[in-house]
Parts: C-alpha cells; sequence; structure tokens
C-alpha cells in the first residue's frame, strides 16, 4: 500500500503585497499629516479632562508666555485679509508678496511697524530669540486688539463664519498676564474662549 | 581550482521581505499615534459680560448656596461658604479642594434652599493659569454646572485675609 503523501508546502510567504498595502498607507499618512509648525514662542500648557478639540478653522490662537503675547489666526486666506486690513488701519502699504510671505507665517509676535523688516526675513531668522518681542498691549498703543478686531472681520468676510478665540498659556504664567489679554477681548465683547490644553486621563 | 557552480540549480531570486514590512507598520502605526494625538484639546471658558448696561447680565446667587473659591499662590486656595466675611475662610491646597466642593455641595443640597450650587472662582494676581485651568478642570469634572469666574471684584478682606496665611 503506498503511504499518504503529505504535502509539504513552504512557509515562506510572498509579502510583496503586504508590502505594496504598508508602503502605500505610510505614503497616505505622511501626505496627510501636517507638519508641525515651529514656534517662535515655546509655552507648556497646563493639561486637562477636557476633550473638545481646538478647531482648524475660524480661530485664532493667542499664545501667551514669559509676559509675551504672539497671534497666530487660522487659514491663509484669512491671514492675507487680516494683514491688509490691519494695513489700512495702520497706513502701511503691504506688496502683494509681502501678504502672500504673511499667509503662510503661524505664530508671530513683532509690533505693526516692524512688520515689513520682519516679513523680508527668512524663515530661521524670524525664529531667533531677541526678533520676536511679542505683540504690544499697552493701553495707549493696543495692537492684540487691532490683530483680533481685524482677524474677526476677516474671518467673517472669507468664511461667512465667527471666529472663536483660543488662548495658549504657559503652566506658570501669572494669573495677572492672562486677564491682561482677556481684558483686551472682553472688550470686544468676546466671552467665549477655549483655553489650550494638554489632554490628561481622567481621574476615577 | 575551484570553480564557481554556475550551473545546476539555480538561486530563486526571491528577497525576505519580513523585515522590511516590519519596518512599514512601524512607520504606519507611528504615524497614526502621532497625527490622533497632535491635535490640541481646549476647555470652553464663559466670563461674565462686563457691560454694565445690560440687565440680562445680572445673576441672582443664594448665599447659602455659593461658595467662593480664591486662588492663591504656591497651588493654595481660600474658599467660603456665602458672603465674604460671613465664614472664615478654609485655606488648603488646591488638589484637596475637591473633596470639600463635593461636601459643601452635599450640604448645600440637603439645606432644602432653592436654587442651583453655585462656585464662584477668583483667580488673584498670586495665582498663575495652571492653577486657573486646574480649579475649572476639577469643576467640570465634579459637575459643577453653574460656576462663575470672577477676577475683577476681589475684595479688600478677601486680599487682607490670604495676605495674613502668606498665599496671596
Amino acid at each position: 500500500m503506498p503511504r499518504i503523501k503529505v504535502k509539504r508546502t513552504s512557509t515562506v510567504t510572498d509579502m510583496t503585497a503586504m508590502c505594496d498595502v504598508a508602503a502605500l498607507l505610510l505614503t497616505f499618512f505622511i501626505l496627510t499629516a501636517t507638519a508641525r509648525q515651529p514656534e517662535p514662542l515655546a509655552v507648556s500648557t497646563p493639561s486637562s479632562t477636557y476633550e473638545f478639540k481646538v478647531p482648524a478653522e475660524n480661530n485664532a490662537t493667542l499664545t501667551i508666555g514669559q509676559g509675551k503675547v504672539f497671534f497666530e489666526v487660522a487659514g491663509q486666506k484669512v491671514r492675507a485679509r487680516t494683514l491688509e486690513l490691519i494695513g489700512q488701519q495702520y497706513k502701511i502699504n503691504f506688496t502683494p508678496e509681502e501678504i502672500k510671505k504673511f499667509s503662510v507665517v503661524s505664530t508671530f509676535g513683532v509690533p505693526v511697524s516692524s512688520l515689513k523688516s520682519f516679513l523680508a526675513m527668512s524663515g530661521a531668522d524670524r525664529m531667533k530669540p531677541g526678533v520676536q518681542t511679542g505683540i504690544p498691549t499697552d493701553s495707549t498703543d493696543n495692537q492684540l486688539n487691532s490683530w483680533v478686531l481685524q482677524a474677526r472681520t476677516a474671518t467673517a468676510e472669507v468664511n461667512q463664519q465667527p471666529m472663536r478665540v483660543s488662548i495658549k498659556g504657559d503652566s506658570k504664567e501669572e494669573y495677572p498676564v492672562v486677564k491682561k489679554i482677556v481684558d483686551v477681548l472682553q472688550k470686544q465683547k468676546v466671552n467665549k474662549f477655549l483655553l489650550v490644553t494638554n489632554a490628561e486621563a481622567r481621574k476615577k | 581550482m575551484a570553480e564557481l557552480n554556475t550551473g545546476g540549480k539555480k538561486a530563486t531570486p526571491r528577497v525576505d521581505m519580513t523585515p522590511m514590512v516590519d519596518l512599514m507598520f512601524l512607520l504606519v502605526t507611528f504615524f497614526i499615534l502621532t497625527t490622533s494625538i497632535s491635535t490640541p484639546q481646549a476647555m470652553d471658558i464663559v466670563k461674565p459680560d462686563k457691560d454694565d448696561n445690560n440687565k440680562d447680565n445680572r445673576l441672582e446667587l443664594k448665599a447659602s448656596k455659593t461658595m467662593t473659591i480664591l486662588l492663591g499662590k504656591n497651588d493654595k486656595v481660600a474658599w467660603y461658604m456665602g458672603e465674604a466675611g460671613a465664614t472664615a475662610p478654609t485655606y488648603e491646597s488646591l488638589s484637596q479642594v475637591d473633596k470639600s466642593i463635593i461636601e459643601n455641595r452635599k450640604k448645600a443640597d440637603a439645606s432644602g434652599v432653592k436654587g442651583e450650587f453655585v462656585v464662584l472662582v477668583k483667580p488673584t494676581s498670586g495665582s498663575n493659569f495652571k492653577n486657573f485651568v486646574d480649579i475649572m478642570d476639577e469643576l467640570e469634572i465634579l459637575k459643577v454646572k453653574v460656576r462663575q469666574i470672577d477676577d475683577d471684584n476681589i475684595l479688600d478682606s478677601e486680599k487682607e485675609s490670604m495676605k495674613s496665611q502668606g498665599i496671596l
């Protein structure tokens, strides 16, 4: 009687297909991931258990740290329009090239008067310490007020949506500094804020 | 002389792709995880309107159901129930105040007085941003529905008592 032959199949599987899928996924994730913007003012935000995502659009972020305040408005079109409005208010003519440059600048903190020279700098020079001194918030020359106001106008014009204001404060920042910024916003009747925090596991 | 064995069995031109696939999936996992984590979280805060002419924004509070928490320096707080000066403030650290809030809420709910239990947060100049976020987070965790932020009307008596404890 012939013995039953057990067919030995090789354990080597063809991984090419699997490799293709992985490469495809990898490419997709790399392309969709938004690159982290370098921040001119590094802050460590406090943590909270709130689970509310910061909106990616129709949002302005005020970064507060070391007694300085930096400003960022979401959306390139909105940024461009905001700069135009700021130019009109402060009687500064920004060239289309400068407006284009400004629309890709995320967080910045320079007075309006030095905005032109700031835009002329290279990206690496802008990040050098001492270049960005924060946006003036004194009662005599309250530029933060103008920025928030013009950003709101620009957001309403471009997106037809109200703008939210997020505050990204450093954990160690003293409360009076935060209060000063919040008071500026409250003068414009912005009473709702988002405080940017780190996610934290909920205590049991 | 030794000769290269060119004839005979030909080796299959197959490459072992296992390490490559491993690496690919590792990178995919990394990108999946980092993209979801990097979206920052935010806390929704509403501050009272400063327009005094607007009559609608005056909210009546029941003194016996109101707990005022003053944020001081070194992560310390002072809290009291009801009106300022009526009861002596209690001083404790911020991490412990949640127990007091629960206790006070229980007492307030048992008192039978109508109205919600209210927590009034007063961040003073001694406190920092983290203290403020922490207390608001604590109130959210404890589901205290009515919470007010007041950083303009910090009474002199409150300041005095906080100074005496060295937390302002």
